[in-house]
């Protein structure tokens, strides 16, 4: 992604490289609880954070880390936390109060196999619809991912950015073969990365309302103990924070929490492309998958196949326009996922069955390698 | 006469408990020991669950924070360590902290962290609609216990004592002076500290243990509550049918955003 910037050159696994890049955004509040593969970035932040005046805590259960982000991000602070699939259940219902009272924080998700207790140590993407849908009710939501330690550096930034500028809690969705592969990582001088901040109030107190309806659908809520007292609550509410039972009102609010991530989809979404243009085969992958599709469309070229990668850096909103284009080019697309077609069938609905859709899904717990993912271009060809 | 108003957000009113329900009272004793600490409304977070209970943030004219149930201290718990210079007041109930909510509850008590809880315990989810909670005493009916609630009740107190909060107080819905009291060397307790406030549910739990008549409920409080000294003079009968209120544990220990104060500053690197 970013290999030829300029920076300072370290070694490490993207666990690290995902505490590193939270220091950076400016994150200075940590909560979360051990679960593998994802308890590196809670024990480095558990040493980095003192020693910048922040904050960590190993609170007693998910709920309970993903409540207190939550509460330290209404002071002001940016705040994260960590988990792994079973965590990122657990934290689903207090995840949608984020979405709901319009908090920034942000949640890596360091994704392991499942169902269940699953696959603590290995590899797989299933928690990707559930970043989508896994909390109950209708609103926007933004996951990122990322394929290397260095991407995870850049992306948890990045996810703290739109945190603070779209007021919504941002899931980051790496899986355990990045969070534990260590590799190079530049780190940039701190006056080279972008640093965004939640919008302050512009009004006094009398005058200030929490949710207040604007042309930009985003929120302004004040930090905690600035002198703008408002209430924030889980129900629905109106533009005083307050709760409400007035039908229009619901309808707006409702509408407003998935508009508000629809209406700067261009600005969210950004995909990576390889040999594309000439593609008549599509490879859809995200994700480590996305290293092996890049191996795989390069072998692929070598022997005569014209094979194109579409790589989303972002899963929600869907890139459905990226999609749509690389569908009306291409003879077929093909879709490795650690998963048994979460996103293959997202690519479908894209794609509008312009184009046959064609899923290459590993849950043994193993990377899929390009060998694999070749056999398969070979048989859709 | 004490006027509510500068605390109070009037445009919220009428409240939604019903008649006969002691959450009020608590909220205005609540109110009046504010203003007696003069706590600053800027400085205070009053952060609640989900319950009737929880509805008291609403009312009050403070920043206020009404999230999920159960999550109460965990969000408060943030609040507190994120900025450790604000007031922060959990208000909660009997079903909110010590059932869904229970593990934090006792981790906030054990973590010592300065959060002031006040827990009104009705013996019933009111909200809901009368279900059992885990002060439902044994034998008492709710509408998911119609043949009489097989399951002992938790003592609110004495969990908090057992898992390590520095201050544990419990009050009543009809001896309001003294519950402003023990509301007061909460507030200014450095350390988790607990106010249990039996609150009657005339509605819910009343109605179905022939204590129908909100006068009779507040009338049984009268009767049955004892003070703690009086009660170190009692023998175990007269105890039975009895509870006691006052200060049950105020003890001195390291409060947890202190001591994360103290790690920054060890690690502050040397000028």
């Amino acid at each position: 992604m970013s290999n030829d910037r300029p920076g300072k050159v370290r070694m490490m696994q993207g666990n690290q490289a995902c505490a590193e890049g939270a220091i950076a955004a400016g994150c200075r509040f940590f909560a979360g609880y051990p679960i593998t593969p994802s308890s590196e970035i809670a024990e480095n932040l558990s040493v980095m954070l003192p020693r910048l005046g922040g904050k960590f805590i190993q609170m007693e259960d998910e709920m309970a880390a993903m409540g207190a982000i939550i509460g330290a991000a209404l002071t002001g602070q940016k705040s994260l936390t960590a988990t792994s699939g079973p965590g990122f259940s657990l934290k689903q219902e207090t995840k949608g109060y984020a979405s709901m009272a319009e908090v920034p924080c942000v949640i890596v998700n360091v994704m392991r196999g499942g169902p269940s207790t699953g696959m603590p140590t290995l590899p797989a993407q299933m928690d990707v619809q559930q970043a989508r849908w896994g909390a109950h009710g209708d609103r926007g939501v933004i996951a990122l991912t990322a394929k290397s330690a260095q991407e995870t550096y850049e992306q948890t930034i990045r996810a703290f950015n739109l945190a603070e500028r779209y007021m919504t809690p941002v899931i980051l969705l790496i899986d355990e073969i990045t969070g534990h592969t260590t590799e190079k990582v530049i780190i940039p001088d701190a006056s080279d990365i972008e640093i965004v901040h939640r919008k302050k109030p512009d009004k006094d107190p009398e005058n200030y309302l929490p949710y207040r309806f604007t042309d930009d659908c985003i929120p302004t809520l004040a930090p905690f103990g600035t002198g703008y007292r408002y209430n924030v609550t889980g129900l629905c509410h109106n533009e005083t924070g307050f709760p409400t039972n007035d039908s229009n009102e619901i309808q707006c609010l409702i509408e407003r929490l998935t508009r508000k991530i629809e209406i700067y989809e261009d600005d969210i979404i950004r995909n990576n492309e390889l040999m594309l243009e000439d593609a008549e085969i599509g490879v859809f992958a995200y994700g480590s998958v996305a290293r092996t599709a890049q191996a795989a469309v390069r072998i692929c070229r070598e022997e005569g196949i014209k094979a194109g990668l579409l790589e989303p850096t972002v899963l929600w909103p869907f890139p459905t326009k990226a999609v749509l284009a690389m569908a009306q080019k291409v003879r077929a697309i093909v879709v490795p996922e650690l998963n048994l077609g979460q996103m293959a069938r997202e690519v479908s609905l894209a794609s509008q069955c312009s184009v046959p859709v064609h899923k290459l899904g590993r849950v043994d717990g193993s990377p899929i390698p390009p060998q694999q993912l070749v056999e398969k271009i070979r048989e859709v060809v | 006469m004490f006027d509510y108003l500068q605390y109070v957000r009037q445009e919220n009113f009428p409240h939604i408990w019903c008649a006969g329900c002691g959450d009020g009272i608590v909220l205005k004793a609540l109110i009046r020991t504010m203003d007696k600490l003069g706590l600053s409304q800027d400085e205070t977070v009053m952060v609640s669950g989900i319950g009737c209970s929880s509805r008291t943030p609403g009312y009050v004219d403070i920043n206020t924070l009404h999230t999920t149930h159960g999550r109460a201290i965990a969000f408060a718990t943030g609040v507190k360590i994120a900025n450790p210079d604000l007031n922060v007041i959990v208000v909660t109930g009997d079903g909110d902290a010590t059932a869904i909510g229970g593990n934090h509850f006792i981790h906030a008590a054990r973590r010592n962290i300065d959060l002031t809880v006040l827990l009104y315990n009705n013996y019933i989810y009111g909200m809901t609609g009368g279900q059992c909670s885990p002060t439902t005493p044994r034998g008492a009916n709710a509408s998911t216990a119609q043949h009489g609630n097989l399951e002992p009740a938790f003592n609110i107190s004495g969990l908090a004592i057992a898992a390590g909060a520095s201050f544990v107080a419990r009050g009543d819905a009809y001896h309001v002076k003294k519950l402003e009291t023990l509301i007061g060397k909460a507030l200014q307790k450095k350390g988790f500290s607990l106010v249990e406030v039996v609150s009657p549910c005339p509605t819910a739990f009343g109605r179905r243990n022939k204590m129908a008549s909100p006068v009779k409920m507040m009338e049984q409080l009268r009767d049955t509550v004892v003070s703690v000294e009086k009660w170190e003079k009692m023998t175990g009968e007269e105890r039975k049918g009895r509870f006691r209120t006052g200060i049950l544990r105020d003890i001195e220990k390291p409060e947890f955003t202190a001591e994360y104060a103290k790690l920054i500053e060890k690690m502050r690197p040397e000028e």
